[in-house]
């Protein structure tokens, strides 16, 4: 089955509605908590990051008998250097968002750490996609 | 349905007579356990908590909890009265601690313990675990409230590990009464004065223990009448002994400070707990040590078995800290009692999992979102069910139907409305003229 959420521009009043609702039908499929753990965090780290840096984006989850695959596609700026955002404490998070205790430079290191497949495409002034698959 | 999910004791009961049906109790649920069937709210045994949240919430008193009569004292050689704290919340500052104690005893207890006083052997058991057990994952959850306790059981399963393994305050002092005041003596009856139905649940299906040192626990609503007027006719003894650190434990933020652990969060309230509980999932807490959780508003002293509006039970509590001092002799007393610790596994329970087969469950939730989609997303909640989506799960586990919605009915009205009236317009032949 597949979940599909929008994921708001700088509203951060919704961040973490699809993590928290890709959780709750996870639970409900009986998946193992380690597993459902794993899916919330990256999926709530990729919702933080839309929010942040793309202004907005689309989040979606699609649930298969062995596996879930997260995708979250957004069209922000783009990241110029990868492999500099992939390293644990590198962070552009601008300051008002850094205020709120986010932009710890811990986002997608954390999605590649929850997750047993991570591939991200970053093109400069027309956006990223984030794929994570996490086997059941 | 799993052995651990075999409907558990529960101790909130529904009063016929006073339910009309309404939805009020439904929509609070936070673990969607209630449905109105037949005009009546019943309760789904395996997903309740005995958060007590119905009982407080129903506007009709239908809820009531299943504690045991003061009567029940009656059998015992010895009758100890171990009261929460939250007990001395409930009566204004005018009437000392002692005087409310010594009011139990004309109510016919021979002996009290305070739970407060246990409430600080289980802050030196909660300190030492966070100082040297490096084994459990930070941060602890207390586990004092035994509906926070049944709430990661159900809905956050993956925190299990984070439960502080320790007895709650009042079975602590049940085993004080038991093992060290009166060791080896037969017939000595303990009994927990409860500010909620929760523990009430827990006494008779412990979480954690075998089995519960308590030999009954009495509703703090039933004696609130009877003590008043207990209090006014005894003569005040020396009876209390328990310092800030314990009485504390009754209201928010009370764990927090007797622990004395800064990196912590209290929250209070169920829906609250959830919140905190959903965050610490995604990973967003990372610097925390200690939760303290509190099912009820402003902690026990917002119990819904007390008489006392909470916040005003929580100033009465912080009154009566003050002028208590900080520690009670307790700690050194009774340092001997032994481990606090859990020795039976606290598992998750499955109630809210569609099937046990995922490819089935898997199955059953498409057809969930699916049957939601078709409802109209009102959640009105006048099928009995908490919302469209819960409608839409009670019909795909083939406990409710489509029709059961209004909206669903009207639509099906109109459409036999319409059949009818194109009947209506055919003429026989022989009519037809």
């Amino acid at each position: 089955m597949k979940l599909k959420f929008e994921v708001g521009d700088e509203d951060f009043s919704l961040a973490g509605r699809a993590s928290s609702e890709l959780k709750g039908v996870l639970k409900r499929l009986g998946i193992g908590p380690d597993l459902v753990r794993r899916a919330s965090i990256a999926m709530y780290e990729g919702e933080i990051n839309m929010v942040i840096h793309a202004g907005g984006g689309v989040a979606e989850a699609e649930i298969e008998a062995d596996r879930v695959v997260l995708t979250l596609i957004d069209a922000g700026p783009g990241i110029p250097d990868l492999s500099l955002a992939m390293t644990e404490g590198w962070s552009t998070a601008p300051d008002r968002f850094r205020e709120l205790g986010f932009g710890a430079g811990m986002g997608l290191p954390n999605m590649r750490r929850n997750c047993d497949e991570f591939d991200i495409e970053s093109e400069v002034g027309k956006g990223t996609s984030v794929r994570m698959v996490i086997r059941l | 349905m799993s052995a651990e999910d075999s409907p558990a004791p529960h101790s909130v009961l529904l009063d016929p007579e006073k339910c009309v049906g309404c939805t009020t109790c439904i929509k609070k649920c936070p673990t969607e356990a209630i449905r109105v069937r037949k005009g009546r709210a019943s309760i789904i045994a395996e997903r309740c908590i005995d958060c007590g949240e119905c009982i407080r919430t129903c506007p009709h008193g239908a809820k009531r909890a299943v504690s045991d009569p003061l009567s029940m004292i009656e059998g015992y050689r010895v009758k100890v009265a171990v009261p929460a704290p939250t007990l001395y919340s409930q009566y204004d500052e005018g009437r000392s601690v002692n005087r409310v104690l010594s009011g139990l005893l004309e109510l016919g207890f021979d002996e009290v313990f305070e739970v407060a006083e246990a409430a600080e052997i289980v802050t030196a058991a909660t300190k030492a675990l966070l100082a040297h057990d490096g084994t459990l994952p930070r941060p602890l959850i207390s586990s004092a409230c035994p509906a926070v306790v049944k709430l990661v059981q159900l809905r956050f399963p993956s925190l299990i590990p984070h439960l502080a393994p320790l007895i709650p305050p009042m079975e602590a002092a049940a085993r004080i009464v038991k093992d060290r005041l009166h060791a080896g003596e037969d017939g000595v009856g303990v009994f927990f004065i409860t500010p909620c139905a929760g523990k009430v649940t827990v006494t008779r299906a412990p979480l954690g223990y075998a089995r519960s040192a308590l030999d009954g626990v009495i509703g703090l609503r039933d004696i609130y009448l009877p003590l008043r007027a207990a209090i006014a006719a005894a003569p005040e003894r020396v009876l209390a002994h328990a310092g800030r650190m314990g009485l504390e434990w009754a209201r928010t933020e009370g764990e927090c400070e007797a622990v004395g652990e800064r990196r912590s969060i209290s929250v209070d309230g169920i829906g609250n707990v959830i919140g905190v509980l959903e965050a610490l999932e995604n990973g967003s807490m990372k610097d925390l040590v200690y939760i303290e959780a509190l099912a009820c508003p402003a902690g026990c002293v917002g119990g819904p078995l007390t008489v006392e509006n909470p916040y005003i039970a929580k100033t009465r509590l912080r009154n009566r800290e003050e002028s208590a001092p900080p520690q009670s002799a307790g700690p050194r007393r009774y340092e001997s009692l032994g481990d606090l610790g859990w020795t039976e596994a606290v598992k998750a329970r499955s109630a809210l999992v569609l099937d046990p087969d995922m490819l089935k469950a898997l199955v059953m939730m498409e057809e969930i979102e699916f049957r939601a989609s078709g409802l109209p997303g009102l959640d009105c909640g006048s099928c009995g069910a908490p919302s469209c989506k819960a409608l839409a799960e009670d019909i795909v586990r083939g406990t409710a139907i489509e029709s059961d919605c209004v909206f669903k009915l009207r639509d099906r009205v109109r459409e036999l409305a319409k059949e009818l009236m194109a009947l209506e317009e055919i003429r026989p032949p022989g009519l037809d003229r």
